[in-house]
């Protein structure tokens, strides 16, 4: 069997004809695999959903109850088969409830990992390398000038900055499902031990992330408190409220920003950060390489982000590989203060 | 080094330019000679290393690193000293050792030989973290780019005492670094130091563009007007020295000595003083284009064919001294009266003349002069006017920008709608962000019809904000690659339309429609116009027509700033 007649690129997405289903699809299909909430892997409106149970919760926060036709939730590392197609579920360390999905049929495997990070993270159970015939990654960071600074080392900057300047409020632009909370899980664990301030949009996000027993301390809402309490402050918010109107009410505030694109200089000077924060969601240049070569797969085929280097970088190792050019992922990673659609508050009583 | 390259790590993230100030002032309240004062001459660009080539660094990387790798990545950062600071493989264990101070470096890589660079640089690099590799790399190919001019860190320097910036900027010229001088009396323990350079250069004095609401505020009575050239602003220095043998020098408007690119013309001058005019050149009497001027520009050998071919002059338009007396706290009427004598008894060898002023009485007078500079005055040399200055007659010459005494009133430019079709990644400031754009217009004898072909290309002129909204639409309609070139989808209904203005149009073999635009630039993005509606070629090309006499302005070339970065 060509692996293409398990799983191959269309323009909605990851199809696969065996199984009559699609993973992670951009545009609304009858039946969808996905493998984390972001809102570009994520969409409402299609018919039949499976993800794992806390995917599946993040979808109805976000989206409403009724954001497909039907729902099934998949335990991680249990088998399941569709139309004759097995379907596991693996952690990926992304996000909350993220998983790699893997297909296995006639003796092929196909793994397709969505987004994945390797290493420790108090919010995301961690990445499982899943032995396979072809791995399916993305390349959000593929290139050697990326590689992330262990994350304790990026939340002293924080810490360090905030007794520098305990009178200024520190403003950090965060996405607002999983780098959010991952910033408030790292400073507690460095011991910042003061109410830590959100923006209204990722309040529900947030009280889900400490309902599924992860606790991130005394959390509250900027707007909600007074002024006089702002000073020395942590308030974590989407990069787009940064130069909203909402970031008005912070006088002088030092502007922070949690993305692996900070590693960029110009990223960040592009957006107006004086405090750069280099913290990923995503596996960095070795990270990446590790993760592929931790499956033992045969190919490679690479989703989106610098998939040119990727791929280069698998040839040399041996590997078959090819990019599949997909368009519509990355919107998490790639945005910045100065585009604000996707971290805008996406229900009514998100807005502060 | 540690220090230093945290403070330009500091520097390139604050945005704010008090901010800014604010930093270099503390770096140097708490850093001690002389590091801080070749920290100063890193800041102000005093420091050049001639044999720390930006290819050497580029030889280091690639002994190191697979080559496709790093052109991926050189496209991806868009700045050569930070990619191969955050490609680098460091060894493991060399960062224990403290790297050697910023004095200590200067030494090094002004003194050593060439084929000593390699190993000591690498094993520098070896031994630095990325922001230590990304700041040293940084110094020594002399390109910091981090928000702060001379102005800025000379006003650091004015911040640690009671001085203010210009007086630091009129004891500047003649100093050397680590200017222990200057900062004992920034610090008020030590005597004004004294320069004895008989040429020094006096910061320039520049105007604000003028909008039209402002005629309202202005009587024509109170200014005078000038031709505004399209030339270099130049200022020529000549005094004499201790040994009474006189100095001349050119100086460009950010006080850049560029004497060695006209020896001809610093050799024809014979006054005493500091004049303030526009370098131009002028064959057989009449005022050249600035696309002649650039073939005299950024030219490592200035060959006697090219001085003949391209003779530089001066159009003087002000006198700041002269004979050793400071003439800037006169009015600008009657410096233009000194400054008219002193061209009257210069030698008639057609080096300097005078700008003729243009008389009005009315702001419409004015605006038709502008208009048609060519039968008010500029006769034959109205090609290289660009607009008109004004400035006032009571004006004192004050270093900067002050607003109200000068003000510059350019001609209008053009602007065509055009469609996106191609989009490739930007350097610097815009880089990782597909910001490089090649527009086309429309063939066919209506909008809509025949093919796009390309008319030009841009990279500035939008917003920080337009920048992500375009890089989005190039990312999700890109229809083909071309290495680090995308096409985007062109079509008469889908595709997007750029409002795109430009100074002016010429023939050009360079683009497959056989036109080129002068200083393009994104005006405004037509989200809300359907391509088809776009403008055509036929357009453009009877633009050319009534084009003979249009500006032309030139890309970054001494000291000229490019508009984007003047906004």
């Amino acid at each position: 069997m060509r692996p293409e007649e398990l799983l191959h690129s269309t323009p909605q997405g990851l199809y696969s004809p065996a199984g009559d289903f699609f993973i992670d699809p951009t545009r609304l299909v009858p039946r969808a695999l996905i493998t984390h909430g972001h809102s570009d892997h994520a969409r409402a409106g299609h018919g039949a959903v499976m993800a794992t149970r806390q995917t599946l919760d993040i979808m109805a926060i976000r989206y409403g109850e009724g954001f497909a036709g039907a729902t099934q939730a998949a335990e991680y590392g249990k088998r399941v088969e569709l139309n004759g197609v097995g379907v596991t579920f693996h952690p990926a360390g992304h996000i909350l409830g993220s998983a790699q999905i893997a297909l296995d049929h006639k003796g092929c495997t196909i793994v397709a990992s969505g987004d994945y990070k390797p290493g420790a993270d108090p919010t995301a159970l961690p990445f499982e390398p899943i032995r396979c015939t072809i791995f399916i990654s993305e390349a959000t960071f593929g290139l050697p000038v990326f590689r992330h600074p262990d994350p304790t080392e990026e939340t002293a900057k924080l810490t360090d900055s905030l007794a520098l300047f305990p009178e200024r409020a520190h403003l950090v632009g965060a996405y607002a499902l999983g780098k959010a909370q991952r910033v408030m899980a790292l400073l507690r664990a460095a011991g910042h031990d003061r109410p830590i301030l959100i923006h209204g949009a990722m309040e529900r996000l947030t009280g889900y992330y400490q309902s599924q027993g992860i606790p991130l301390g005394d959390i509250r809402l900027a707007r909600e408190v007074k002024p006089a309490e702002l000073a020395g402050s942590v308030v974590i918010c989407p990069p787009s409220a940064m130069t909203d109107v909402w970031s008005r009410r912070f006088p002088d505030p030092v502007t922070a920003f949690a993305s692996g694109w900070m590693r960029i200089r110009a990223r960040a000077r592009q957006n107006g950060v004086e405090l750069p924060l280099i913290i990923s969601d995503h596996a960095d240049w070795d990270d990446l390489q590790d993760a592929i070569l931790a499956t033992g797969c045969e190919e490679l085929w690479v989703t989106h982000g610098q998939e040119d280097a990727l791929v280069h970088w698998a040839l040399l190792a041996g590997l078959r590989a090819r990019p599949l050019h997909m368009v519509g992922y990355g919107e998490e990673e790639a945005e910045t203060t100065a585009a604000p659609d996707t971290a805008a508050p996406e229900t009514p009583e998100a807005q502060p | 080094m540690n220090r230093f390259a945290a403070l330009l790590d500091r520097l390139a993230y604050e945005p704010r330019r008090n901010g800014k100030i604010r930093l270099i002032a503390d770096y140097f309240a708490h850093t001690p000679d002389p590091e801080r004062g070749f920290a100063l001459a890193a800041l102000t660009g005093a420091l050049s290393f001639r044999n720390a080539k930006p290819g050497l660094i580029r030889q280091l990387i690639s002994e190191r690193t697979d080559p496709v790798l790093f052109a991926l990545s050189y496209d991806y950062v868009g700045d050569l000293s930070e990619t191969v600071a955050l490609m680098w493989p460091a060894p493991h264990g060399l960062n224990h050792t403290e790297p050697p101070p910023l004095s200590a470096i200067v030494h090094a890589f002004t003194h050593m030989g060439k084929a000593e660079l390699p190993a000591v640089l690498a094993s520098l690099l070896d031994r630095l973290d990325e922001t230590g590799r990304w700041a040293l790399l940084k110094l020594i190919t002399g390109g910091l780019r981090i928000g702060v001019s001379a102005r800025l860190a000379k006003t650091a320097v004015a911040a640690l005492g009671e001085r203010t910036p210009d007086e630091i900027e009129l004891v500047w010229p003649g100093l050397e670094p680590p200017y222990e001088a200057l900062f004992a009396w920034a610090e008020g323990r030590g005597e004004r130091p004294e320069t004895d350079d008989p040429a020094p250069f006096r910061p320039v004095m520049l105007s604000h563009p003028l909008e039209d609401t402002d005629f309202e505020n202005l009587d024509p009575a109170q200014f005078r007007a000038e031709w505004k050239w399209d030339g270099i602003r130049i200022q020529a220095a000549r005094g004499a020295g201790a040994d009474g043998r006189h100095v001349t020098r050119l100086y460009s408007r950010t006080g850049e000595d560029i004497s060695g690119a006209f020896p001809d013309l610093a050799g024809a001058l014979a006054f005493d003083g500091a004049v303030d005019g526009e370098l131009l050149i002028l064959s057989e009497g009449r005022v050249q284009s600035f696309n002649v001027l650039q073939q005299r520009l950024n030219r490592k050998v200035v060959s006697p064919k090219l001085i003949m071919e391209f003779p530089a002059h001066i159009r003087a338009y002000d006198l700041l001294f002269e004979a050793g007396e400071d003439l800037r706290d006169l009015p600008f009427d009657a410096r233009r009266a000194r400054l008219e004598a002193l061209i009257a008894a210069h030698p008639q060898d057609g080096r300097i003349d005078l700008s003729p002023i243009v008389s009005f009485e009315s702001w419409d007078d004015l605006a038709a002069a502008r208009a048609d500079p060519a039968s008010h005055g500029a006769g034959d040399d109205a090609e290289a006017v660009e607009g008109v200055m004004l400035k006032r007659a009571d004006s004192f010459y004050v270093p900067g920008r002050p607003k109200g005494p000068w003000w510059k009133w350019k001609r209008d430019p053009h602007s065509v709608d055009a469609v996106l079709m191609y989009a490739q990644r930007g350097h610097g400031k815009r880089s990782s962000f597909y910001s490089d754009y090649t527009f086309g217009v429309w063939t066919g004898a209506t909008s809509g019809e025949g093919e796009l072909v390309p008319v030009g290309k841009a990279y500035f002129g939008f917003t920080d904000a337009e920048l992500m909204e375009i890089d989005r639409f190039v990312r999700r309609n890109t229809v083909n690659r071309f290495g680090p070139v995308r096409e985007v989808v062109h079509t008469a209904t889908e595709g997007l339309v750029l409002e795109v203005a430009f100074e002016g149009l010429a023939r050009s073999t360079r683009h497959r429609s056989g036109l080129a635009m002068r200083f393009p630039r994104i005006a405004r993005l037509r989200w809300d116009k359907p391509p088809g509606e776009a403008d055509r070629l036929e357009t453009l090309e009877r633009m050319i027509g009534d084009e003979g006499r249009a500006p032309r302005r030139p890309s970054l070339v001494l000291g000229k700033q490019q508009p984007a970065e003047e906004a």
